[in-house]
């Protein structure tokens, strides 16, 4: 068979496509252990704030099957959380459980119970009597706002507040201008697969299967909750049911399960169910957000602000960079952005799929838009006539910028120029339709990763790096760029991922994943080809190779790199009910070269999709009485279903960026969500003429 | 999950004795809503009689000219099967407006009859509930209750009765065969199968313990055209917020008859009887299903997060009276 030329950027069906669909790849859950394993179900806490008095766990004990009630009472000792100040890695700091006798928020686990079934455990757990002395507790993000707080960062290390120019004065004198504010809900990852892990002990180390996007940062967790050498920890993660941040850190079934699987001397499994993952396994902070733009006549900006309110938890602060892409995304002489937050006793904020872009485009994309409006111009147009190839605030030029082609282009195949002018201009009986269009933008990371290669005398290669494919596609690029390197074809390339036993990446998150470990096996392919082009006969080899982190690239530093694209929406909204729904969805994007072009459109289109979600329909519901997720489970929570997706395009520039890194690949992940959703609010404001401000937009906003 | 025993019964009379000589047993058909509300601990029965097997299934037409339905039919296959979709669009059309794919592939008629009350509070434990837990208090007053019932709720309980099918067998004028658990027969007109919640909301029908449902039968299918309309939150896989089965024998342009049904504004499907007398003789426009629409929801009553049902129920009503009726709105 020849080999193709450039394996790279090729639709290569998932690799590990075949073992997916025929069930025999396993997720965390599923992994086999050598002794039977027990189960161990998790309790939450049934208040939002308080002590625990008395755990009646008498009858739980004599249940039948039952093997262990593990409460704050006979929990191993653990190191202490620490200080609400973040550490340089929120997800390696300790993580105790069940260390002491406070609730600090609901759904905070206060036992675990351990028996030879899942349904035993279940069943057990609902047998213990858990009594509290409750305490006032802060719910509602709005009725706590006189109490936020700067914090001394926001995510990423990113200032907290900016300001260049004078925007306070462009304001007052703008010709004109948009004062809006807009909400935000607190929205969930919703990963399909739970949060799941197994543990099992040999001597004192011990071996964790789980559901992780990070395996050092796992590792490094669970080391230091049980004050443990890292080397005794294994993590092994080779399949992950998707993550968007939910799976960046270990949770309570990693830590509990370690526990219990130590006290029993026997591996124990602990999956959280669907309703507990509202609890113990983050979410998007909601926030409040208040855009001011003010601009001449012309449409040219003088003035951008931005400021967010955001929810924060008392034990460890979160500060999603939401007014972030405001610094960069439009040229102004003047830009303030400003970031707070505000404790209320909940589980605090996390970083979920684009954290900071995703709500904070779908308020400043809006914003724009209601300018468009104002000043009676086209939105693609009012977006060029903005752009800048000089990053505003850090004043270096842009890595590669785009930014106008993916409108253009987005506009042409679109169909822009056959828009509805005038809200409720276009109708079918009683359906009106509406376009909307938003920019996409999302910085572009490298972390520090090292790969393994090595090749036999048959010339099978095999790639080792603990990185892990989170459903995304990273089995299949890395075989990609192994072989093309090695100059072997795809089949005889095999990548082992997720096993801290392997070299060390920095994970899927962020979307760096495929840049840091594609580009380290790149390296350790490339220094492998070497070898064995310089062997005379077939042997077996090895080599490794590696990529530095961004903060070590002068690259990162002189150009400003980002990620952009365009957005286009056509929605059909029903005049007499008030249904919105989408018809037909285009994303344009540049985002450097692309490794596989299957598995990247469909990583686009799942974050334009997630859009269309956040836009329209998620929303957890927090009761302030309890301080409960009222609507905790995914027939209440909704997320888009297929109908509500019927046509959903992306498509990329053709693009390469060579300040990236050796492949000018860049990542992609989260690229797709941002600004996805304010092309759905803006094509429902052209439908409607109604200017939805508070998301997810529901039909009642629409015929109120 | 409360570990419970299982059984499968050889006959309906032997299933409806099983069940009625124990108070904490139930029957189990598809398992779509039973087995959810066990998992949560909300319904505890301690014994299933499995019903799934008995001979309860089939379509045939009655004598005279109507339809029966076993209750063991899948929703699937009754939505499916080609006298209903040429006969009782209405029912058809909101079988398949229901849960998804899968769901109603297991879930039968007579299941999908007796489905409980849907509130967030009431499938969650922790939760005070009048419905499960007897005087402890309603949480949705005052709570999240964007979906909860605007018609004939108590300050007892706001639940909304989830069933699609419900609501067009409720316009079609379905009758319930049962067998008690003395195993005597039993006809119950649908309109008298469904309890309101009133003080005590914790049964929903009329149904004795141990009663199980045989076969629903419906009468020859009411003159005029039969629409189904569901409004929700998104697409698919949601319940209602409110849904509407019309038939309107408009022809001439004057209405003769009509039925009207409404989902998801009430403890069960709601027959809307007085809109229905409005529209008896009224020319066949506007104005008359506007009246119409307004004497349906005449007596209702928002509890904050659900005020907008009301106007989105009057809207929905007069959109879909006009389309049974082939009118503009």
């Amino acid at each position: 068979m020849a080999v193709s030329a450039s394996p790279i950027g090729q639709p290569l069906d998932r690799v590990d496509g075949r073992l997916k669909v025929t069930g025999r790849a396993p997720y965390a859950f599923e992994h086999r252990t050598p002794q039977p394993a027990a189960y161990g179900f998790i309790l939450g806490a049934t208040v939002a704030k308080g002590r625990i008095t008395t755990i009646d766990s008498t009858a739980a004990e004599k249940a039948p099957g039952v093997l262990l009630v593990m409460t704050h009472r006979n929990a191993p000792k653990q190191a202490p959380f620490g200080p609400p100040t973040v550490p340089t890695n929120r997800f390696q700091r300790a993580r105790p459980y069940l260390a002491d006798d406070r609730v600090r928020h609901w759904g905070e686990p206060v036992a675990l119970v351990v028996a030879e079934t899942f349904e035993a455990a279940r069943h057990a757990a609902s047998l213990v009597e858990v009594s509290y002395a409750a305490e006032d507790k802060k719910i509602g993000l709005r009725e706590h706002l006189s109490e936020a707080w700067a914090p001394p960062k926001i995510q990423v290390g990113l200032k907290t507040d900016t300001s260049i120019g004078d925007f306070e004065a462009a304001f007052a004198s703008g010709e004109v201008t948009v004062d809006a504010e807009y909400h935000v809900a607190q929205q969930h990852h919703m990963a399909l697969e739970p949060h799941a892990s197994i543990a099992s002990w040999e001597g004192d180390a011990l071996t964790l299967v789980t559901a992780t996007q990070v395996v050092s940062s796992a590792r490094a967790c669970v080391a230091a909750t049980l004050e443990m050498p890292k080397e005794k920890v294994r993590i092994v993660s080779p399949y992950v049911g998707g993550g968007f941040g939910g799976k960046l850190g270990v949770r309570a079934d990693a830590l509990l399960s370690a526990f219990a699987a130590r006290a029993l001397g026997r591996p124990v499994k602990v999956a959280q169910t669907r309703q507990q993952i509202f609890y113990v396994a983050g979410h998007r902070a909601e926030s409040i957000q208040r855009i001011r733009l003010s601009a001449g006549k012309d449409g040219r900006l003088t003035g951008v602000s931005h400021d967010v309110v955001m929810q924060n938890c008392p034990t460890e602060d979160y500060a999603e960079q939401t007014a972030a892409q405001t610094r960069s995304l439009y040229g102004a002489p003047s830009i303030r952005t400003t970031h707070r937050l505000v404790n209320l006793d909940m589980q605090g904020g996390e970083p979920v799929r684009a954290p900071g872009e995703a709500p904070g485009m779908l308020a400043l994309e809006s914003a724009i838009d209601e300018l468009a409006v104002k000043l009676g111009m086209d939105p693609v147009e009012l977006r060029i006539l903005n752009d800048v190839q000089t990053d505003p605030e850090k004043k270096v030029p842009f890595s590669s910028r785009r930014f106008v082609e993916c409108l253009r282009e987005g506009a042409r195949r679109f169909g822009w120029a056959d828009r509805p002018m005038r809200p409720r201009q276009r109708r079918e009986g009683s359906t009106l339709i509406g376009y909307g269009v938003s920019a996409a933008m999302r910085p572009n990371y490298i972390n520090a990763a090292t790969a393994h290669a090595s090749v036999s005398p048959d010339r099978k290669a095999t790639i080792r790096i603990d990185m892990t494919d989170i459903g995304t596609g990273t089995y299949t690029i890395l075989t990609q760029v192994a072989a093309e390197t090695l100059g072997l074809p795809t089949k005889d390339v095999t990548v082992l991922l997720g096993d801290s036993l392997y070299p060390q990446s920095p994970g899927a998150g962020g979307s760096w994943g495929a840049a840091s470990s594609a580009t380290a096996t790149l390296e350790a392919c490339r220094a492998l080809k070497a070898k064995m082009d310089a062997a005379n006969e077939p042997v077996a080899l090895e080599a490794t190779g590696s990529v530095k982190a961004m903060k070590d690239n002068p690259d990162y530093k002189n150009f400003a790199q980002y990620c952009f694209g365009a957005h286009f929406a056509e929605v059909a909204v029903d005049e007499d009910t008030g249904e919105i729904r989408l018809r037909r969805m285009l994303g344009v994007f540049s985002a450097g070269r692309i490794l596989n072009a299957k598995t990247a459109r469909s990583q686009l289109i799942g974050g334009m999709i997630w859009g269309v979600s956040s836009a329209l329909f998620e929303e957890a519901a927090n009761d302030a009485r309890f301080g409960h997720v009222a609507n905790g489970d995914l027939a209440e929570y909704h997320v888009a279903a297929h109908a509500d997706v019927p046509n959903v395009d992306a498509v990329f520039l053709d693009d390469r960026d060579d300040k990236a890194n050796p492949l000018g690949a860049k990542g992609i992940g989260e690229l797709g969500i941002c600004g996805a959703g304010g092309s759905i609010a803006n094509a429902v404001f052209n439908a409607t003429g109604v200017r939805a401000r508070t998301f997810p937009i529901t039909l009642d906003s629409v015929i109120a | 999950m409360t570990p419970f025993t299982y059984e499968r019964a050889a006959s309906p009379e032997a299933a409806a004795k099983a069940v009625a000589e124990r108070p904490d047993a139930k029957f189990v058909a598809g398992g779509t809503n039973l087995v959810d509300l066990m998992k949560l601990g909300v319904e505890k029965p301690t014994h299933l009689v499995d019903v799934s097997r008995l001979k309860l299934g089939g379509i045939e037409e009655t004598p005279e000219g109507g339809l029966k339905i076993g209750a063991q039919v899948k929703n699937s296959d009754l939505a499916a099967d080609p006298m209903v979709r040429r006969r009782y669009p209405l029912l058809s059309r909101a079988l398949l407006a229901g849960a998804s794919g899968q769901l109603r592939n297991a879930a039968s008629t007579g299941g999908n009859l007796l489905q409980r009350t849907r509130c967030p509070y009431f499938s969650n434990v922790a939760m005070p509930c009048n419905k499960r837990a007897p005087g402890s208090g309603c949480s949705a007053l005052g709570g999240f209750n964007r979906n909860l019932a605007v018609l004939a709720a108590s300050e007892a309980c706001i639940a909304t009765h989830p069933s699609d099918m419900a609501v067009a067998m409720a316009a079609l004028d379905a009758r319930v065969h049962t067998v008690t658990g003395a195993g005597e027969a039993r006809t119950i007109p649908l309109a008298d199968f469904y309890r309101a919640p009133g003080e005590d909301p914790r049964r929903e029908t009329t149904l004795g313990h141990g009663e199980l449902i045989a076969a629903v039968t419906l009468p020859p299918p009411p003159k005029g055209r039969q629409v189904y309309r569901k409004v929700r939150d998104r697409a698919s896989y949601a319940f209602a917020l409110v849904s509407v089965a019309a038939v309107v024998d408009g022809e001439g342009g004057e209405v003769r008859t009509s039925r009207l049904a409404l989902g998801g504004v009430a403890h069960k499907p709601w027959r809307a009887v007085e809109a229905e007398k409005a529209l008896t003789g009224a020319r066949a426009d506007g104005e008359a299903f506007a009246e119409a629409a307004d004497a349906a929801m005449k007596d209702a009553r928002g509890y904050g997060h659900n005020d907008f049902k009301i106007e989105l129920a009057k809207r929905t009503i007069r959109r879909t009276l006009a389309d049974a009726a082939g009118r503009a709105a």
